[in-house]
C-alpha cells in the first residue's frame, strides 16, 4: 500500500512524507532499534588500515534476505577523528559520544589498552563495550632481504654477543609492535635498541632501506613484501595461514604469546540500553561473517578473525593483566 | 614501451567520463581551503569499493592530479591556498590578480601544471626502478638533512625582511612540536585538551592565510562601500601559453625540482612548490620582481607541485611505500582492489597499472582544459563585493578546518592563529614562513631522533648523520643556499646603491 502512494505522489508530497514518518519514527524511538544509520567513529586517518578495514567489515550491515535484515538492518557510516596515535578520537568516545546505539566505535587492541594504562586516559576497558571482533593482525619479527640473520635465534646470538647494537623498528611507542619488542627481550633475555617509525610504513621503510637492523610488522603488510624482506618468527600462539612456513616464537623456545596481536573490532560506550547492546552483540558478527565482505577482506589480505561479545570481553580482561604487568616499569 | 599497450583501454566513453568528472570535482575541491589533496583523494576510495580496478584508480589518479593544480585557484584569487603544495603559488599569483591580471596568472599556473605533470610521469614510466632504489636510500639523516635545507629557505620568503622571516620560521617549529608524539609516546605542550592533537598543518594554513585575508577585505569594506576588488583585464590564453612556453627555466627548474622531492619518501610533496620557487629566485636575473607579480614564481612553484605527483608514484609502486601524503591514501585504494604494491604489480597487473599509468596523461590534458575554461570564467570572484567575498571566505574557513578530521580543536586554533597572524602581518611578518616551520618541525625532529637512537647503537650520532655521499651532498646544498642568499642581498645592496 504503502508503495502505491509513493507512486502517485508528486516529488513535494514525497518528501512531506518522508519527513512524517520520520517524525512519527522518532516520535517511537525506544520501539525498534535501529531505525536509522549507524555511524562508527574510527580514530586513525582515512584510507589507513583500520579505516579501510571498518568500511570493509561495515559494508553487509543493511543486507537483507527476503525482506529482512540478516545483520544490523541499518547502513553504517564511518567517521574519522584521528589525533594523538588514537587518544583523541576514543576519549571523545567515551565522554561525548551518543549511547543510544547509533555511535559505535573502531578499537584497536593492545593500543587502546595499553594507552589507558601508560596515559591518563578518558578510557579504559570498563566504560567500553565490544560487541564484535572481525580482525587478527599479530606483529612479526621481519629482517631486510640482505640481512645475516635468516632465523630468529641467530638474531638472539648475535644480540647476546653485541648488547644494545641491535635495532628493531616498529610504529611507534605503546603499539603492538613495541609491546611484540619488549616481550621479545624479556623472554629471549636481550638488550636490544627500539626505534620507533612513522606508523607501520615508516618502520617497514627503515628495514627495506637497510637502516635498522630488524623490526616488527603487521602480519598483513609483510607477507606482501616478502620479495624485499625475510620474515623471522610471528608473535602469536598459532603459525598464521598467510605464512604457514613461519615459526612462532614459542616454537623457538623463545616465550612469546599474542598480547602484541592487533585486535580490531566494534564497540560502544557503557550506558548504552542492554536491548541495544544485545541486538549488536548478535548481528555484528554476522555481518563480518558475510560472504562479500570475507571475499574483500581476503583481497586486500586483512587477517580475519571473528569474535563474540563474549569472546572479546575475556580477550580484553587477559590483555588488561598482561599489558600492566609488562608496562609497569615504563610508565 | 607497455604504456603505449594500454592507451587504448583509457579511451572507452566510461573512463573519459570519470576522467572529465574527477578532474572538474578536483579542481572545484581543490580551490576550497582544507579540502587538500590527500582529503579529496580520501573521500572518493569508498565510491571505488564498487568498481572495477582500472575504473576506481582512473578516478582517484585523475582527484589527485586536478585537486594538486586546484589548491592554486583560491591561492591566486583570494590569497588563500588550497592546500600546503600551493603557499608558493599566493605568493606572487595574487599580486598578479590584483594588478588586474588574475586570468593571466591562472593560465600560467594550469600552462605549467600541465607541463611539470607531464614532466613527472615521464619519470614514472621510464625511471621507475633506479628511482626506487634511490629512493630507499634516504633514511633519517637524510631527510633530517633535507628539513635543514628546507628551513635555509625560510627566512626569504613571504616577509618583508630575513629577521622577520627567521622570527616567523622560528614560531612555526615552536608550535609544531605541540601535542603528541608518537615518537617519544609522550604529550608536549598540551595546557588543554583542544591541543591533544597538536597542531594540524592544514588548519594552520588555512587560519594564517584565510582570516587574515578575510579581515583585510573587512577592512577595504569598509573604506570604499562597495564594488570591484581589482579591475579585470581581457584574458589572452593564446598570448599566456606563449610567454609561459618561453620560461624555459623557470618551467625546468620547477619540473626537476619536484620529481626530486616527489621521490624522497617522507619529505612531504608539500614542500617542492617551495623549494623550486626559491631556486627559481636566486637564478633568476629579476629576483627583486618576486613577491610582487613576478609570473616565473607561478610558473616554478605549479610545475614543481605537479612534476611531484608522478614521481611520487614510484617508491609507492614498487615499494609499497608512498612518496606524498596523498599518496599514502591511494594506496588504501590499491589495496582494496587485492593491487599490492611490488615488484610484481607491474607483470601480474601490467593493464591496470599501464592503464592507470596512462590515464593520469590524459587527466593532464584534462586539467590543462578545464582548467583554461574555468580561469576564463572565473574572473567575476573578483567583482564580488568585499564583504560577500570575506563571509564566504569565513564559512569557508570555518566548514573547511572542521572537516579535517571532524575536530572543534581545529577550528578554534585556525581561529586564534589566523587574528594573532593580522597582527602581525601589520608589523611585516608573513604566514609563509610559519607554515613551513609547521611542516619541516617534525620531519627534521622526527628523523632526528631516529638517527640518534641508530647512531647510538652504532658508530656514534655524530658519524651517522656526517658519512655518506648523499649526507655529504645535501650538506654542502645548505652551506652553498645559505652562502648564496648573503651574496644575493649584498649584490642587491651594491645595485641599489649603484643607482
Amino acid at each position: 500500500m504503502k508503495s502505491t502512494i509513493i507512486k502517485k505522489a508528486g516529488s513535494l508530497v514525497l518528501g512531506l512524507t518522508a519527513s512524517a514518518l520520520l517524525l512519527g519514527a522518532t516520535g517511537a524511538a525506544q520501539a525498534e532499534y535501529p531505525d536509522r544509520p549507524i555511524g562508527v567513529m574510527v580514530a586513525y586517518n582515512p584510507g589507513g588500515a583500520t579505516d579501510f578495514q571498518a568500511r570493509i567489515a561495515t559494508l553487509a550491515s543493511a543486507k537483507e534476505a527476503d525482506g529482512k535484515a540478516i545483520s544490523v538492518g541499518q547502513p553504517i557510516y564511518v567517521t574519522n577523528k584521528p589525533g594523538a596515535g588514537g587518544r583523541k578520537g576514543w576519549n571523545w568516545f567515551a565522554e561525548k559520544a551518543s549511547k543510544d546505539g547509533y555511535m559505535m566505535a573502531a578499537y584497536n587492541v593492545p593500543h587502546f589498552i595499553a594507552q589507558s594504562i601508560v596515559f591518563d586516559t578518558k578510557y579504559n576497558i570498563n566504560n567500553l563495550e565490544p560487541v564484535g571482533n572481525w580482525g587478527a593482525d599479530p606483529a612479526v619479527l621481519i629482517v631486510g632481504k640482505d640481512s645475516k640473520f635468516s632465523s630468529a635465534t641467530e638474531l638472539v646470538e648475535y644480540a647476546k654477543a653485541n648488547p644494545g647494537k641491535v635495532t628493531v623498528s616498529g610504529a611507534g611507542k605503546f603499539v603492538g609492535h613495541h609491546i611484540a619488542h619488549l616481550q621479545f627481550e624479556k623472554a629471549a633475555n636481550v638488550k636490544l635498541k627500539y626505534v620507533p617509525g612513522k606508523g607501520g610504513v615508516g618502520a617497514m621503510k627503515l628495514v627495506k632501506g637497510g637502516q635498522v637492523m630488524a623490526g616488527f610488522n603487521n602480519l598483513s603488510d609483510s607477507a606482501r613484501a616478502q620479495g624485499d624482506i625475510k620474515i623471522l618468527a610471528v608473535a602469536d600462539l598459532e603459525r598464521h595461514a598467510f605464512l604457514p612456513d613461519v615459526p612462532t616464537f614459542k616454537e623457538l623456545g623463545i616465550p612469546v604469546d599474542n598480547s602484541s596481536v592487533n585486535f580490531r573490532g566494534l564497540m560502544v560506550p557503557k550506558g548504552t540500553p542492554d536491548s541495544v547492546i544485545k541486538h549488536l552483540a548478535n548481528s555484528v558478527p554476522k555481518m563480518f561473517n558475510d560472504k562479500k565482505t570475507l571475499g574483500k577482506m581476503k583481497q586486500t589480505n586483512s587477517p580475519v578473525r571473528i569474535m563474540t561479545r563474549d569472546e572479546v570481553i575475556s580477550m580484553w580482561k587477559e590483555r588488561q593483566v598482561a599489558l600492566t604487568e609488562l608496562l609497569e616499569h615504563l610508565k | 614501451m607497455d604504456f603505449l599497450h594500454y592507451f587504448s583501454n583509457v579511451f572507452t566513453p566510461y573512463h573519459l567520463l570519470l576522467l572529465f568528472g574527477g578532474t572538474t570535482a578536483g579542481l572545484i575541491l581543490g580551490a576550497l581551503p582544507g579540502l587538500s589533496p590527500t582529503m579529496a583523494v580520501a573521500l572518493i576510495i569508498p565510491f571505488t569499493f564498487h568498481m572495477q580496478p582500472d575504473s576506481g584508480l582512473i578516478l582517484l589518479g585523475a582527484m589527485y592530479t586536478a585537486t594538486v593544480a586546484g589548491g592554486a585557484i583560491s591561492a591566486i584569487l583570494v590569497n588563500v591556498p588550497g592546500a600546503p603544495a600551493n603557499i608558493a603559488t599566493a605568493l606572487d599569483g595574487h599580486q598578479l590578480a590584483r594588478q588586474g591580471r588574475a586570468s593571466e596568472a591562472l593560465h600560467y599556473c594550469f600552462f605549467s601544471s600541465f607541463v611539470g605533470g607531464i614532466f613527472g610521469i615521464i619519470i614514472l614510466i621510464f625511471f621507475t626502478p633506479p628511482l626506487a632504489d634511490l629512493a630507499l636510500k634516504f633514511g633519517p639523516t637524510e631527510l633530517f638533512w633535507i628539513a635543514i635545507l628546507g628551513i635555509t629557505v625560510i627566512g626569504t620568503i613571504g616577509s618583508k625582511s630575513v629577521i622577520k622571516g627567521l622570527m616567523a620560521g622560528l614560531f612555526g617549529l615552536a608550535i609544531s612540536t605541540i601535542g603528541d608524539n608518537p615518537m617519544l609516546g609522550e604529550q608536549r605542550f598540551v595546557y588543554s585538551e583542544h591541543m591533544e592533537s597538536g597542531i594540524h598543518i592544514v588548519a594552520a594554513l588555512i587560519g594564517l592565510f584565510a582570516l587574515p585575508q578575510i579581515l583585510t577585505l573587512m577592512e577595504e569594506s569598509r573604506r570604499e562601500s562597495a564594488g570591484a576588488m581589482f579591475a579585470l583585464s581581457e584574458s589572452r590564453w593564446l598570448q599566456s601559453a606563449k610567454y609561459n612556453f618561453s620560461r624555459v627555466k623557470a618551467l625546468t627548474i620547477g619540473s626537476i625540482v619536484g620529481s626530486i622531492v616527489g621521490v624522497i619518501p617522507g619529505a612531504g610533496g608539500q614542500i617542492a612548490g617551495l623549494v623550486a620557487y626559491d631556486q627559481a629566485r636566486k637564478t633568476s636575473d629579476n629576483p627583486q620582481n618576486f613577491g610582487k607579480g613576478e609570473p616565473d614564481g607561478i610558473i616554478a612553484a605549479e610545475s614543481a607541485n605537479n612534476a611531484m605527483v608522478g614521481p611520487s608514484l614510484v617508491p609507492l609502486l614498487t615499494l609499497s611505500i608512498p612518496g606524498s601524503p596523498t599518496a599514502a591514501v591511494l594506496l588504501g585504494g590499491l589495496l582494496i582492489h587485492g593491487l599490492f604494491p611490488g615488484p610484481d604489480l607491474f607483470t601480474q597487473h601490467a593493464e591496470v597499472i599501464w592503464t592507470f599509468i596512462d590515464s593520469l596523461i590524459v587527466a593532464q590534458i584534462f586539467m590543462l582544459v578545464i582548467g583554461l575554461f574555468l580561469s576564463r570564467h572565473s574572473g567575476w570572484i573578483m567583482k564580488v563585493p568585499s564583504h560577500y567575498m570575506a563571509a564566504s571566505i569565513l564559512i569557508l574557513a570555518v566548514f573547511g578546518t572542521y572537516s579535517i578530521q571532524s575536530s572543534y580543536s581545529d577550528v578554534l586554533i585556525m581561529a586564534i592563529l589566523g587574528v594573532a597572524m593580522y597582527f602581525a602581518s601589520k608589523f611585516g611578518f608573513g604566514p609563509a614562513p610559519v607554515v613551513l616551520g609547521i611542516i619541516l618541525g617534525p620531519i627534521a625532529e622526527d628523523n632526528f631522533l631516529q638517527g640518534k637512537l641508530i647512531g647510538e647503537a652504532g658508530d656514534g650520532v655524530m658519524n651517522y648523520f656526517f658519512t655518506g655521499a648523499i649526507n655529504i651532498t645535501l650538506i654542502l646544498a645548505t652551506i652553498g643556499s645559505i652562502a648564496y642568499s648573503v651574496y644575493a642581498s649584498h649584490k642587491m645592496k651594491q645595485k641599489a646603491a649603484l643607482s
